[in-house]
């Protein structure tokens, strides 16, 4: 167990000394993208290997984007309090949501189909109010006046963000991991297998399902306001809405839905392959990457449900039980 | 007549017919929803991309080949059903005994490689027929034809349906499976083939959905999102898999939509069918008619 933490330690010690090493401003680019995104994902995973399967998110994430910049332009509230709000709005529009549905035994493709259209509506209300967020168009903060960069949390140094979105991801991951190792984790798996069953067994069904969702959305709408933050720009289409959903799905399943860092695969992997795909192509990749991820999603869902790192943990697992011969 | 419209406001009447119009095809869209779901037990995330692909089916067909409406039509009603059959073939049928969600989440794939194959295929520009049909004046009301033709072929094509499920063994064996999957493959029901089958017809729905759709609006890769999460919507507010309900609910939501469009712009309408759907959720959660257990 000892050399396990040992070997994480040193490796965060090399993501968090790689900036001052490496400054390619490019791949420090990617490396900051893979660890917002790494973050929302793990985020997503948190309720998704329950079986509480959200295509939500988009809307949680849009939520946390938008709320923090709107807060920023009109009302000159700075991000460090705007982020803490569109938070607990998210978590809001998340109770609204789970309550009834967690109330009144709203499960499997019923859940699913819920907070599918919920995220089809944050993008439509988005699109509507386009008078204050731009509808289609996309969004941008305004600019921080130089020297006040650090109240609007605005950056222009790439190893600021890169040490940020790693501190960001590294408590995404100790969240999963808390919630891997509390009482949490065994109720909600007796859930997952059957509700009467845990509900008779003492376990409070609704209660553990919503502090699941909770965690789960505010986490996203965390990583939907620092991907603003970042980029400088939000379109309804980039940070929420079911194909921002989707991905988030495509990429857990991809990575693995039941390790701590299958997520960080996923995020990996797809930023990877968009990125390689509009480097290969150009202009002419405008959809190939979306091809690519549904077609590899479903091959996934068929022939390797746990995702790459699942399967590769459950090998190296399987191999020193080897049978006594007597 | 005078007199009994000018005791309405205009408009309002005028919402509340095109409400009626718009709820037929959403209930067209949610009977082939309900219809896979109630047979397969599986939901197709990808149902309202199925319309977008017949809708550029029939553009291709009117505007590209120089096909006639009215022979377009059937051709891209076979061509979405042989894709939902194509569909099932490959993604659910291996699938079948995997957990429920990873299913939904097939499709939610199929749902990507529809979209983007779209954009790759026909780019991202709005394309139309350029067909326009007349618009009937009534008083000072004005309904197009195109909305009362999508209507009224809905409401045909859900009768044909009802013929189809009521008349014929095939139609009482989908019903028969409906009701229990495990016993019919015993009683000598080829459970696959009537799967097929079903999923044959589904796509079909869409199709005609899709030829009703593409009079009125301009077809883009992302037209599925703007009438996909209202179908799933209703589907689930009229109970997943009940007919009757899923007819209802789709009224209701229209209404709710074009009232809603009325007095606002149309996303504000959308925005009302939720709010108005977590309502019911509180009130009805198995769905409108539901019985109380």
């Amino acid at each position: 167990m000892n050399s396990r933490y040992i070997a994480w330690a040193v490796g965060l010690a090399a993501l968090i000394a790689l900036p001052f090493v490496y400054r390619e401003p490019y791949h420090l680019h990617i490396l900051v993208l893979i660890l917002i995104w790494s973050f929302a994902y793990t985020s997503w995973s948190i309720m998704g290997r329950f079986g509480l399967v959200s295509l939500g998110h988009g809307g949680f994430m849009g939520v946390g984007a938008y709320v923090t910049a709107l807060l920023w332009n009109h009302l000159d509230i700075t991000p460090w309090i705007g982020i803490p709000l569109s938070m607990v709005a998210a978590g809001l529009l998340a109770l609204v949501v789970a309550y009834p549905c967690f109330r009144f035994r709203i499960t499997g493709h019923y859940f699913v189909l819920v907070t599918l259209a919920l995220s089809g509506i944050v993008l439509q209300v988005i699109t509507a109010t386009r008078d204050y967020t731009g509808g289609s168009l996309g969004y941008t903060p305004d600019r921080a006046p130089s020297g006040r960069g650090l109240l609007a949390l605005q950056f222009d140094d790439k190893t600021t963000w890169y040490l940020i979105a790693l501190g960001v991801w590294v408590v995404g991951l100790l969240i999963w991991r808390w919630v891997d190792r509390s009482m949490s984790r065994y109720a909600m798996e007796a859930i997952s297998e059957d509700e009467d069953a845990a509900a008779a067994a003492g376990v409070n069904v609704t209660a553990e399902k919503l502090k699941i969702t909770l965690i789960s959305a505010l986490m996203t709408a965390l990583a939907g306001a620092l991907y603003c933050q970042y980029q400088m720009f939000i379109s309804p289409d980039t940070v929420s809405g079911i194909a921002v959903s989707l991905q988030m799905v495509f990429a857990v399943i991809v990575g693995g839905l039941y390790v701590s860092l299958g997520p960080t695969i996923g995020a990996i992997i797809t930023i990877l392959l968009a990125e390689g795909l509009r480097i290969g192509f150009g202009t002419k990749a405008v959809g190939w990457d979306n091809l690519v991820y549904g077609v590899l999603l479903v091959v996934f869902i068929i022939f390797l449900p746990k995702g790459i790192l699942g399967s590769i943990l459950d090998k190296l697992k399987a191999q020193p039980k080897k049978p006594k011969t007597t | 007549m005078q007199a009994f419209l000018d005791t309405f406001d205009i408009f309002l009447l005028e919402a509340v017919v095109n409400g009626i119009l718009l709820g037929g095809v959403l209930a067209l869209l949610a009977l082939g929803l309900n219809l896979i779901f109630g047979v397969i037990d599986v939901t197709w995330i990808c149902y309202a991309e199925l319309v977008m692909i017949g809708m550029y089916g029939m553009y291709y067909m009117v505007q590209v080949f120089g096909l006639p409406y009215w022979a377009a039509a059937p051709i891209a009603i076979l061509l979405v059903a042989a894709l939902g059959a194509l569909l099932h073939y490959l993604v659910i049928e291996p699938l079948l005994t995997a957990p429920p969600i990873n299913q939904l989440l097939a499709t939610g794939g199929v749902l990507f490689i529809l979209q983007s194959f779209a954009t790759v295929a026909f780019g991202i520009d709005f394309r139309n027929l350029g067909i326009r049909l007349p618009v009937l004046a009534i008083g000072d009301m004005h309904f197009s034809y195109s909305r009362l033709l999508a209507f009224v072929a809905a409401l045909l094509g859900m009768l044909a349906i009802y013929f189809f499920m009521k008349r014929t063994y095939t139609g009482t064996a989908i019903r028969a499976v409906a009701q229990d999957r495990q016993i019919m493959s015993l009683m000598g029901v080829d459970t696959k083939r009537i799967y097929l089958i079903t999923s044959a017809l589904g796509g079909a729905l869409a199709g005609l959905a899709a030829c009703l759709l593409v009079l009125q609006y301009d077809v883009h890769p992302f037209v599925g999102l703007s009438f996909g999460p209202i179908t799933f919507l209703i589907c689930v507010l009229g109970g997943l898999g009940n007919f009757v309900g899923g007819f209802i609910a789709a009224f209701v939501f229209a209404q709710i939509i074009s009232l809603g469009g009325l007095y606002s712009d149309l996303e504000w309408g959308y925005v009302l069918a939720f709010a108005f759907f977590i309502v019911m959720m509180f009130i009805r959660p198995a769905g409108l008619l539901a019985r109380r257990s």
